[in-house]
């Protein structure tokens, strides 16, 4: 398996779920974060799609057995603290990595090197809310806990070993533990305890399998582009 | 209190008569030598409200105009054409928020101009009350929506008032792009398979009209055409606009391979522009009136978004609050805030 | 209709590249200096306009008046001596 698909497509499929926020903002100024965020995404996708292949035919004809992203990236939105949950562990996660691919001299180095400030905005843009969340009012905290709740079981993936990459998925998993943890516990949030990972031992987006959710988002992502086989955009 | 007397008020009346006249001419004079009328400023009463009622039409119209296109991201059937497509996604938020600021210059909050939308009180254009069939609407707009805006944009960064003149420079560079990416977008189709160019054809036959709309009721019949342009916040009429849209469009569209749905427009040689075909005002009131297809929606999903978010904007105030910051202390630094962008 | 507390207005500077001034760009709204420096850089800077920004509550600027406007510029109007241009040179005379 290649590592610039699993990368690629953890870019392509984040970026996806975060434009289906446009016109849908808690406000204005948001509107224009989230998708800045997204659009970062997008180029980073198309990068690493287009350095193994063509990223049309990568993005919109494979089946969903074939993407490599993480299921994490891959749940819907639900509300604005849920997706906020979902940018706090993957882009702490996401900024870790590309630190670590930045300094070294594979193959990632360069696209590391571009990315890795996008993604330290990311996380920063994540930390502030969940610090604003947590500690805003009562009905603030308890969604953004319920999102750091919902979505903990799908963090355990993130620091599997990815062929291909030459990454410390131990020392990873352990700089990202206590990045959001420190920031959980600043907004007077609780760090979720339950196991990080599902029993499934077929395993999990690495490997190509999804959730269920997963295969809508395709559907939808791709019906044009499939339905006029072999047409120009 | 001070006691006043009759005859002290009576001249203080009297006074403040005689320098409301001496701004009313310092306005005149400014508008007529086409100087920029600045937010502190005296202005009569009727031109406030007539700009606050244009500023604030123009941004509902960016925010509202996000969603038909929107309703495309999820489904672009390219990542280039996903990428352009959020990012004037994106820039149209951006020119709501410019708008919105350009109006609170004069003393009108968004909440409050936010709250008139959604009450139904204040409009956005009817344009965007068209639902979004086909890839190739996201085309269409680009080109014909757009293209109007622009058209009608344009002279709005000479307005009389500063703060929209600006926005409107602003905007209007950004605007530039999405044109030209909408006019693309239709080249590839009606130059691809069949069925795309079918695809754009029948976009651009459904959008025509509605954006010949777009510039307004005839000059016979529009309401606030007249003074706008003696107060120079407008600078030419519906129509005259429209026609140079027109004379615009038609070989736009012959480049495009595409036909425009109206048999009647032809070049005329006397007059040196093109005729076009009657307008169906009955369908531009009734849109207006809240009939068209999409209105209810439109106003529905901005009401959700708003009032789904209010927990959103209700936490970061009341953290803001807990963890207010004064100058001096942490936080914000004594010297002003710097970032590297 | 929404029972939210209403942000505050920020206004925002933007220093366009390195030796130049910061010029007013526009405002926004923000509940505090963090997220207003954070949404001009998403606003404001989205197509590489800036190098560094500041945002300042719309509440601390004080304003000259219009109504003033006679006594605080007008009397700088007819100071020309304080302008380069006011002096005649011998021609050919250099470095000044």
């Amino acid at each position: 398996m290649s590592a610039a698909l699993a990368l690629g497509d953890d870019a392509l499929v984040l970026s996806h779920r975060l434009g289906e926020w446009a016109g849908h903002a808690p406000v204005l100024e948001e509107e224009v974060a989230l998708a800045n965020i997204a659009l970062d995404l997008l180029g980073q996708a198309r990068m690493l799609l287009s350095s193994v292949g063509d990223e049309d035919e990568l993005a919109f004809l494979r089946e969903e057995r074939s993407f490599r992203n993480v299921q994490l990236v891959e749940q819907p939105n639900g509300d604005f603290a849920h997706t906020i949950a979902r940018q706090l562990y993957f882009s702490v996660y996401q900024h870790l990595l590309y630190e670590q691919l930045a300094a070294g001299t594979g193959e990632f180095a360069d696209l590391a090197t571009k990315a890795v400030k996008e993604v330290a905005y990311h996380r920063d843009h994540a930390e502030r809310w969940v610090l604003r969340l947590g500690d805003g009012t009562a009905e603030s905290h308890e969604r953004m806990q319920n999102g750091l709740d919902a979505l903990w079981r799908f963090t355990g993936e993130l620091f599997r070993p990815v062929e291909g990459l030459d990454v410390d998925g131990e020392s990873l998993h352990g700089s990202w533990s206590s990045a959001v943890t420190s920031v959980v516990e600043r907004a007077t949030l609780r760090l979720p305890s339950g196991p990080q990972s599902s029993a499934w031992s077929a395993g999990a987006g690495r490997q190509g399998l999804h959730t269920e959710p997963f295969g809508r988002m395709l559907a939808e992502m791709q019906h044009l582009h499939r339905s006029h086989p072999g047409a120009s955009w | 209190m001070t006691a006043v007397t009759a005859e002290e008020a009576t001249q203080g009346a009297a006074d403040g008569a005689a320098a409301d006249a001496a701004r009313a001419e310092a306005f005149d004079a400014a508008v007529a030598a086409d100087d920029r009328i600045e937010p502190r400023d005296w202005m009569p009463d009727a031109y406030r409200a007539s700009l606050v009622r244009q500023m604030a039409q123009h941004a509902h119209s960016e925010i509202i105009g996000m969603q038909p296109e929107a309703n495309w991201i999820s489904r672009a059937p390219s990542l280039r054409r996903k990428a352009i497509l959020m990012a004037k996604v994106q820039d149209e938020a951006g020119h709501g928020l410019y708008l919105y600021s350009a109006a609170e210059t004069l003393g009108t909050s968004r909440e409050e101009l936010l709250d008139k939308l959604h009450a139904g009180r204040q409009r956005y254009s009817s344009i965007f009350n068209y639902p979004t069939l086909t890839w190739a609407d996201v085309g269409a707009i680009g080109w014909l929506v757009d293209g109007a805006a622009i058209t009608n944009q344009v002279p709005l960064c000479r307005c009389s008032y500063g703060p929209y003149a600006r926005a409107m420079v602003r905007i209007c560079k950004e605007e530039s792009f999405h044109q030209r990416q909408g006019y693309e977008l239709l080249l590839a189709l009606s130059r691809g398979t069949p069925a795309q160019h079918e695809m754009a054809q029948d976009a651009v036959n459904r959008w025509w009209w509605p954006s010949l709309m777009m510039f307004g009721p005839p000059d016979d019949a529009s309401a606030h055409s007249a003074q706008s342009m003696a107060w120079k916040i407008k600078r030419h009429s519906n129509d005259e606009l429209r026609r140079r849209f027109v004379d615009i469009c038609v070989p736009q569209a012959e480049a495009l391979g595409l036909t425009l749905p109206d048999p009647d427009i032809r070049w005329n040689e006397e007059l040196g522009q093109h005729d076009y075909g009657a307008i169906d005002w009955t369908e531009f009131q009734e849109v207006l009136k809240g009939n068209g297809p999409c209105n209810e929606e439109r106003l529905a999903q901005r009401r959700r978004a708003h009032e789904e978010g209010a927990w959103v904007r209700d936490a970061a105030a009341a953290y803001a609050d807990r963890h207010a910051e004064r100058p001096g202390t942490s936080g914000a630094a004594a010297e002003p805030v710097e970032a590297t962008a | 209709m929404s029972s939210s507390t209403d942000w505050p207005l920020w206004e925002v500077f933007v220093r366009s590249r390195r030796g130049l001034s910061h010029t007013h760009a526009g405002s926004l709204h923000a509940p505090d200096a963090e997220m207003a420096l954070r949404n001009a850089r998403d606003l404001y800077t989205r197509r590489s306009e800036g190098v560094s920004l500041w945002v300042v509550p719309s509440t601390a600027i004080t304003a000259s008046s219009p109504d003033e406007k006679d006594s605080f510029f007008e009397p700088a109007g007819d100071k020309p001596y304080r302008h380069p241009t006011f002096y005649e040179i011998p021609e050919g005379v250099k470095h000044l």
